[in-house]
């Protein structure tokens, strides 16, 4: 046991006191600034300075002062724009004054001798090294921890059950339901009227004119006091009315138009943005983001960019009265895709 | 403030309330009576006008439009387009078209008033379509409701401070920065080019005219922040903060570890 200590000891500090295989060059000789060589400078420096702490000093007052000069005058625009602009210049150019001075004062003025901090070796001496190992003894001894093994066992059982309670405290952090049930749906239902962003107006079918485009969201969430936003975030729907004859459509899905009118998630399938950017020439939708563009005309499928699915169509139709309604929730969860989603 | 005001007496608490009233009168009676006179919508349309109309229309816009207007490979029909979508293409000098491409692009307008008068005249003759509201029916509008509808109705394509912005394969939204207000009225009406028509159903008379209120008050109000560098967003700040900034922290870092002379 000695016998290994040692020579560990004897293997490390051999590391230590290897012999350098090149020659420390040692420092280059001490630079002399300008400020060491001439005291004229060397004052002028010091001048130089202090004028820098004074125009600093100097111009945190006139940012006070500036904020009397150029007042904002409530609902003049302009005026803002003066009092933001002179009252920045003046924090900022005295900020860095006062910045540009300290740094000067350190590389003209302090001296500038290099200097060797040694670094030193972080075994202790054997004489402390054996107090240690003696500590521990006496403590083992008087404590019983080796000898007394029930008590010892049991207190570690009592460690390792005292953080049980937080595997359930922080299981609040995930989130509180599960993700399939918040982005899955949406507050469209059969027979949600589809209404005006952000008017709340109900749409008639005769009210949409070809190559009109409608900001849309369900009449349900209009009257949400909570939750409004991750309602209608979910449900923003674009509406257009295409020609019926520039309009395809698979055979299965013919019903959820009316009239050329068609229905779409505003939210982009790549990672979400709005895409509403509708040109109602070429029925082609545009996302902001990432440039991933729809064919309205083709159940807006990719036709470039990031994309991966085509939006989302929402199933419609009118009621008695006239007004567009939605036959469903959407078939598929709209937005971008997430673990839990189906495909 | 009050103290100078009771020392002086010169002006009355309520003085400035009463400038503000009478400058509003007096600017307001100067603007009617100006458009009341130069508005061509109150004009009668005379036979003579739609005859000229056809003629300058036979001379300048039928080789793609068709003689009567009816259509062709080149250009769309335009009958039941209204006097509206002639004063918004011609008077902005989009129509007629240089060349093919893309998008029509804004020119110095080619027309005389009374020129594209007369050819909006002889086209809403053909059919019925929107007509031309005179100026002083888009005056007045609430622009706080207006910003509103403008984010969710036209900010994706136009910017949220009308900067204009890039479109598919070459087209673009362009910048609504000073723009006549017959025109932005006209464009949301008739939906040029690839816009989308926001029709009196979908944006009522009065909506149309917040959202002019709006564009009109970004035309007279300065940017808050200072320079707005076109209002761009990330493409010309960053390009800014990327070159001024970033070169900045960079010249910054040189003089630091740098040894003094």
């Amino acid at each position: 046991m000695v016998d290994k200590k040692s020579e560990l000891a004897a293997k490390s500090s051999s590391a230590v006191s290897r012999p350098d295989r090149i020659q420390n060059p040692g420092f280059e000789p001490e630079h002399k600034r300008v400020t060491d060589e001439s005291p004229a400078r060397d004052s002028g420096a010091e001048r130089g300075i202090s004028v820098l702490f004074v125009v600093s000093a100097l111009l945190s007052v006139a940012a006070f002062a500036l904020n009397f000069i150029f007042p904002i005058v409530p609902g003049d625009l302009g005026t803002t724009r003066l009092n933001n602009m002179f009252v920045g210049l003046a924090i900022a150019a005295g900020l860095l004054a006062l910045g540009v001075g300290a740094v000067h004062w350190a590389k003209s003025l302090m001296h500038g001798h290099d200097l060797v901090e040694e670094r030193h070796g972080t075994r202790g001496s054997d004489e402390t090294r054996g107090r240690a190992v003696e500590i521990f003894q006496e403590a083992n001894k008087e404590s019983g921890w080796t000898r007394r093994r029930v008590l010892r066992n049991s207190l570690i059982g009592a460690l390792v059950a005292f953080p049980i309670p937080s595997i359930a405290l922080f299981r609040d952090l995930a989130p509180a339901n599960r993700p399939e049930d918040v982005l899955g749906f949406t507050s469209w239902k059969k027979g949600v009227r589809l209404t005006h962003d952000p008017g709340g107006v109900p749409i008639k079918a005769s009210e949409v004119t070809i190559g009109s485009a409608f900001h849309v969201i369900p009449e349900n969430i209009l009257e949400m006091t909570e939750g409004f936003l991750d309602e209608k975030a979910k449900a923003a729907v674009l509406l257009m009315r295409l020609p019926l004859a520039e309009l395809n459509e698979a055979e299965d899905r013919k019903s959820w138009s009316y009239d050329g009118i068609v229905a779409y998630s505003k939210i982009c399938t790549h990672v979400g943005c709005p895409v509403a950017l509708y040109e109602q020439q070429t029925h082609h939708l545009l996302c902001p983001c990432h440039q991933s563009q729809f064919d309205v005309s083709n159940h807006c499928a990719v036709i470039f960019g990031p994309a991966a699915r085509p939006l989302p169509q929402l199933p419609i139709t009118v009621d008695a009265e006239g007004y567009l309604v939605a036959q469903s929730d959407f078939l598929e969860p709209v937005g971008p895709s997430y673990w839990e989603r189906a495909r | 403030m009050s103290r100078s005001l009771n020392r002086s007496g010169r002006r009355h608490p309520l003085s400035s309330i009463a400038l503000i009233v009478i400058g509003l009168f007096v600017s307001g009676g100067a603007y009617a009576a100006f458009t009341g006179t130069a508005s061509a919508a109150d004009a009668p349309v005379s036979a003579t006008q739609i005859a000229d109309g056809k003629a300058l229309f036979s001379s300048n816009c039928a080789s793609c439009h068709g003689l009567s207007a009816q259509g062709t490979k080149a250009g769309p029909s335009l009958i039941g387009a209204g006097a509206l979508a002639v004063e918004f293409q011609v008077g902005s000098g989009r129509m007629p078209m240089s060349g093919s491409g893309p998008q029509a692009e804004k020119k110095p307008v080619q027309f005389t008033q009374p020129e594209i008068d007369a050819m909006a005249a002889w086209v809403a003759s053909l059919a019925p379509g929107p007509g031309v509201p005179t100026e002083a029916s888009l005056q007045g509008g609430n622009a706080a409701n207006g910003a509103e509808l403008f984010r969710v109705n036209c900010a994706m394509c136009h910017n949220v401070a009308g900067a204009g912005g890039a479109l598919t394969e070459g087209k673009w939204a362009p910048n609504l920065h000073n723009i006549d207000p017959v025109h932005i009225y006209a464009a949301m009406v008739t939906g040029p080019q690839n816009m989308p028509v926001f029709s009196d159903m979908n944006v009522t008379p009065s909506e149309k005219r917040d959202i002019i209120a709006y564009l009109k008050f970004l035309d007279e109000n300065p940017s808050v922040g200072g320079m707005d560098l076109g209002n761009l967003g990330p493409v010309s700040e960053g390009l800014f903060v990327w070159i001024f900034m970033l070169g900045g922290l960079v010249a910054i870092t040189i003089w630091l570890t740098a040894k003094s002379n």
